[in-house]
């Protein structure tokens, strides 16, 4: 179809075949107003404010669905237009409480806004006007429907974006309104309290509690950040005055969260002006902690730490650093203990999410997941199994609801209904711990009704043949018996996926870190394998992590194996390359790790540890437990934190830190996006960014080293770390950049394995369903929408936030 | 003025869920039926109990809230339960000229109740409607099926009675 030539305003402008006039004309930066309109929502020209004259037409035409035509002459502010607009905004500021003084959307109101371009001061038109009464029983946000004009941009928000499906509009007429079903308060809906409502509201309707005469919006300044919480990383402005953050706001232009968040990045920040925030260095003297300076706590820490090290060696020196602390700070932190000469430095990183980071290395070489969140809603198909991104990674069901919109097909499978439920073409109520089962049943109907892609597999993969035989005994009557599927939804759920071009697989086994996770990755890598859903845009496995910096810090070479870059300590020309740049002599015996401390009793030798920002004793065991003995009976342990903890409680000395919002520094997400958050608020008291409190206490220990802020730690890390050699913080202040990222020109790799796996060839496994009583009963980790992962650094911020509230309210 | 029963746990107890299953079971998977599976639920309980509309909405996979908007625009579904009869009382032009309001006002004494209200023994729903088309009988009501025409107020007693 050829390009539609039009003139808007005397301007001449060419578009493609289905452009609105609405886009036509904002793309020649023409204003013209809307209310019900909104670009991701399906449109419905419903509020009349767009209109516009179109020459030769009978009457005005809503622009917002009306497409533009050859030889269009449209004017958009003609006098007919504006006594349109006019009229409009009359009658609906005739039943609108004019209290804009106190108004906490003035400024930014477009009824305001539009009602100031068009003269528009009162009504003439006098009648009843609506007098409903507040809904402000929820702990977040205050709704007043007298506000209201309804223009449905929340609706199709919750019903079409998030999917929460808590509002819709009510009643008809007069009495016409947006709410809960049965008038419901918000609270005692299926409401998840993202935010999104209020972020896309025209009108003061939606505010939230925390904003309420916290500062008009030309007050406060803007400063984006990242949200601390999950591995997404949602890109966040953080609203501040006086030095204090008064509000959240979601960035809308990035490719992350797109002007989305949940409420853990909406709401869940409060705790940073928590009175539980550690202010000043704190040393135990008498079993009471007593403040002191920084000198005297760092004094104290470095002569204990050189008394362990002289006394027993430095393998007696531990680090454990927490997956939320930024790249810089735990680069730094290992480079300090590898400095001290021991590899005992690790995270929680292998630990909780040794399902996906094991199988998937195992499978195609790499731990990172294979593809962006952007792009997942671009997949023609998506497979969703023993996950429920709803909850646990919000984020991730946007783009599937957003990729279910754009046509494509959606198979849920999970034993109890989930948050993607609703939107499933198929879906899978299969029996609890049959997930393998399953997995397996499909592959064998796509393999024998020859749905699998045997280019990609004789090219691409190894171990094809014993894959195949090994899963031929997944019949689908045997799948049937275990999974409790029949054999239609089997074989429509294999057609479906292995049907299309680009499929993408989702589960969050990796926050499940059950022997049986192991087990579904390696099922669902054959899966992928299979189909070639590999090393192409909008397909791959989505295995999200759980904590926000878990991948970057992993990258750090927060490891006892491995440097940044997994750089094995084994090579001899990897250490030799560290020792030159850091001027020290890096130890090739690898260190121990979290699980031998704290599950396999191989603790003995460990005397002095340095725990940063996490808390051992909540992860492991509680008041009574090995953790707090073995902890207890340590010569000595400093916790960097910022809060008081259980474990914080156990160390002989604390070392206040700085928040996220208080400091610059940069977060890798669970798609390798690497994101530079910038300093919104000064930290409370004496506390510091995490990564100067290290570089400080370096130069206790007598190492020369010299930054002159996170930009110069970053620097050297990429030096060192191919994957990371391309970044740098003047890059990252335009666009964030997902690694692989080699050169200064490379722009990043939004998806892996294009053209060749990270280990040559993707390995198929032979993995067998596994009955539930066979399995070692390991802990799963909570996975909630307001908490995340393990009940450590997340756990520690959402209890001292609002955000708490959700977690009681709604029994999650 | 009567008010329709609110006694959660007594309308709860009428709500058998699996006469509902039953009921929409033809639309099962087609999110566009809502409408002609909440009118099923309605013609089996007389009403859109909230029990039921529940259930429709997880059998469904629809929200809530959708169907509870959907319920609440149109005028024909009822969100409280109504009487064994349905008195609609024509407030058409013809009918008005021939005194329907004061048939009404006789109707509204006689059972305490306003129009849109059910009486507490759930025997009669009062309605009023625009024209129900047979003028020539005006002033009219129907008690569901029956038209009665050509009314009095003192008529009304009567009426009301043989409908037990």
């Amino acid at each position: 179809m050829s390009a539609i030539n039009l003139t808007i305003n005397e301007t001449e402008i060419e578009v493609a075949p289905g452009t609105t006039i609405l886009e036509a004309a904002r793309k020649l930066g023409i204003d013209i107003p809307t209310f019900c309109y909104d670009p991701e929502l399906s449109t419905n020209g419903a509020c009349r404010i767009c209109v516009v004259e179109v020459e030769k037409a009978r009457t005005l035409v809503a622009s917002c669905v009306a497409p533009a035509g050859s030889g269009m002459v449209v004017y958009t502010e003609s006098e007919r237009v504006i006594n349109a607009r006019r009229a409009i905004l009359t009658l609906l500021v005739a039943n609108h409480p004019l209290d804009c003084i106190t108004c906490e959307k003035t400024g930014e109101c477009k009824l305001q806004d539009y009602c100031y371009r068009y003269g528009i001061a009162d009504s003439d038109f006098g009648g009843e006007v609506k007098e409903l009464p507040d809904d402000d029983t929820n702990a977040f946000f205050v709704r007043d429907m007298n506000k209201c004009i309804l223009c449905g941009i929340c609706v199709g928000k919750c019903q079409e974006v998030i999917g929460a499906g808590a509002i819709d509009f009510t009643k008809r007429g007069f009495i016409a309104n947006v709410g809960p079903a049965f008038e419901d308060a918000i609270e005692d809906s299926t409401c998840v309290f993202c935010g999104l409502c209020i972020d896309s509201c025209p009108v003061g309707a939606l505010t939230p509690k925390y904003s309420l005469g916290r500062g008009r919006p030309w007050q406060v300044e803007k400063t984006r950040s990242v949200c601390p919480y999950c591995s997404i990383g949602c890109n966040v402005n953080l609203h501040v005055k006086d030095n204090e953050v008064v509000g959240v706001s979601p960035v809308e232009i990035n490719p992350v969260n797109r002007g989305h968040l949940c409420v853990k990045g909406k709401f869940g920040w409060d705790y940073l002006k928590s009175g539980d925030r550690l202010t000043r260095p704190l040393v135990k003297s008498n079993g009471a902690f007593v403040e002191v300076s920084w000198e005297e706590a760092l004094g104290l820490v470095t002569a204990s730490i050189d008394e362990v090290k002289s006394r027993y060696g430095s393998d007696a020196i531990m680090g454990l650093c927490s997956p939320k602390v930024t790249n810089e700070e735990s680069y730094l932190f290992q480079k300090l203990i590898r400095s001290l000469g021991t590899n005992n430095v690790d995270s929680y990183t292998r630990h909780c999410h040794a399902p996906a980071v094991d199988g998937m290395m195992e499978a195609f070489g790499s731990a990172a997941m294979t593809n962006s969140i952007k792009e997942l809603s671009g997949a023609e198909a998506i497979f969703v199994i023993d996950a429920d991104p709803a909850e646990s990674h919000p984020i991730i069901s946007y783009r599937a609801r957003e990729a279910v919109r754009k046509g494509g097909k959606l198979i849920v499978a999970a034993s109890e209904p989930i948050g993607l439920t609703d939107l499933a073409h198929l879906y899978l109520p299969l029996k609890e711990g049959s997930a393998v089962a399953l997995v397996n049943a499909m592959a064998n109907i796509i393999i024998e009704e020859n749905l699998h892609d045997q280019a990609f597999i004789e090219r691409r993969t190894e171990g094809f043949s014993a894959f195949k035989s090994a899963v031929a005994k997944h019949n689908v009557q045997y799948a049937a018996e275990i999974t409790g599927i029949g054999e239609n939804e089997l074989r429509s759920a294999a057609r479906t996926y292995a049907g299309a071009g680009k499929a993408a697989i989702i589960s969050t086994v990796s926050t499940d870190y059950s022997a049986a996770g192991g087990g579904l990755v390696l099922a669902l890598a054959n899966l992928a394998l299979l189909t070639g859903n590999l090393g192409k845009e909008s397909s791959g496995l989505y295995l999200p992590y759980g904590e926000n910096n878990l991948q970057g810090v992993s990258d750090m070479g927060v490891l006892p194996s491995v440097l940044s870059g997994y750089q094995s300590v084994k090579e001899k020309s990897v250490r030799a390359k560290f020792s030159r740049s850091w001027k020290t002599e890096i130890s090739e015996k690898p260190g121990l790790s979290v699980a031998e401390i704290f599950e396999q009793d191989k603790n003995s030798a460990v005397k002095a540890m340095y725990i940063l920002d996490e808390n051992p004793v909540s992860c492991f065991g509680g008041e009574d437990s090995e953790t707090v003995r073995f902890l207890g009976s340590l010569d000595f342990l400093v916790v960097q934190d910022i809060f008081m903890t259980e474990t914080a409680a156990l160390a002989d000395v604390i070392l206040p830190a700085a928040a996220f919002a208080e400091q610059e520094g940069t977060y890798t997400n669970t798609e390798r996006r690497v994101q530079l958050a910038h300093q919104a608020v000064s930290p409370p008291g004496e506390a510091f960014p995490g990564w100067a409190i290290i570089a400080e206490l370096a130069g206790w220990l007598g190492f020369e080293w010299s930054y002159e802020g996170p930009g110069d730690v970053f620097d050297e890390m990429a030096l060192l770390t191919s994957q990371y050699a391309g970044i740098s913080y003047d890059r990252l202040d335009v666009q964030s950049l997902q690694w692989p990222c080699p050169s200064k020109e490379h722009p990043g790799t939004a998806f892996l394995h294009e053209g060749r796996f990270s280990r040559g060839l993707g390995l198929f496994s032979v993995v067998d369903h596994v009955q539930a009583a066979e399995l070692e009963e390991r802990p799963t980790s909570e996975c909630a929408v307001a908490h995340h992962a393990c009940q450590c650094q997340s756990e520690s911020m959402s209890k001292r936030s609002v955000i708490d509230n959700f977690t009681r309210t709604c029994g999650r | 003025m009567s008010i329709a029963i609110e006694t959660e746990e007594a309308v709860t107890e009428e709500i058998d869920l699996s006469k509902v299953d039953a009921l929409i079971e033809p639309y099962i998977g087609k999110k566009e039926m809502i409408i002609p599976a909440l009118q099923k639920v309605q013609d089996h309980f007389g009403y859109l109990p909230r029990s039921a509309v529940e259930q429709v909405s997880k059998r469904m996979r629809t929200p809530l809230s959708r169907l509870y908007g959907v319920a609440t625009f149109y005028a024909q579904f009822k969100m409280k339960p109504r009487g064994r009869y349905i008195i609609r009382v024509c407030k058409g032009t013809a009918c008005h000229i021939q005194g329907s309001p004061k048939i009404a006002e006789r109707i509204e004494d006689i059972l305490g109740l306003e129009s849109g209200e059910t009486t507490d023994d759930l025997r009669f729903t009062l309605e009023e409607v625009a024209c129900i088309g047979a003028c020539a009988l005006a002033p009219v009501i129907m008690i569901n099926d029956d038209p009665h025409g050509r009314l009095t107020p003192d008529k009304i007693k009567d009426i009301l009675d043989s409908y037990q």
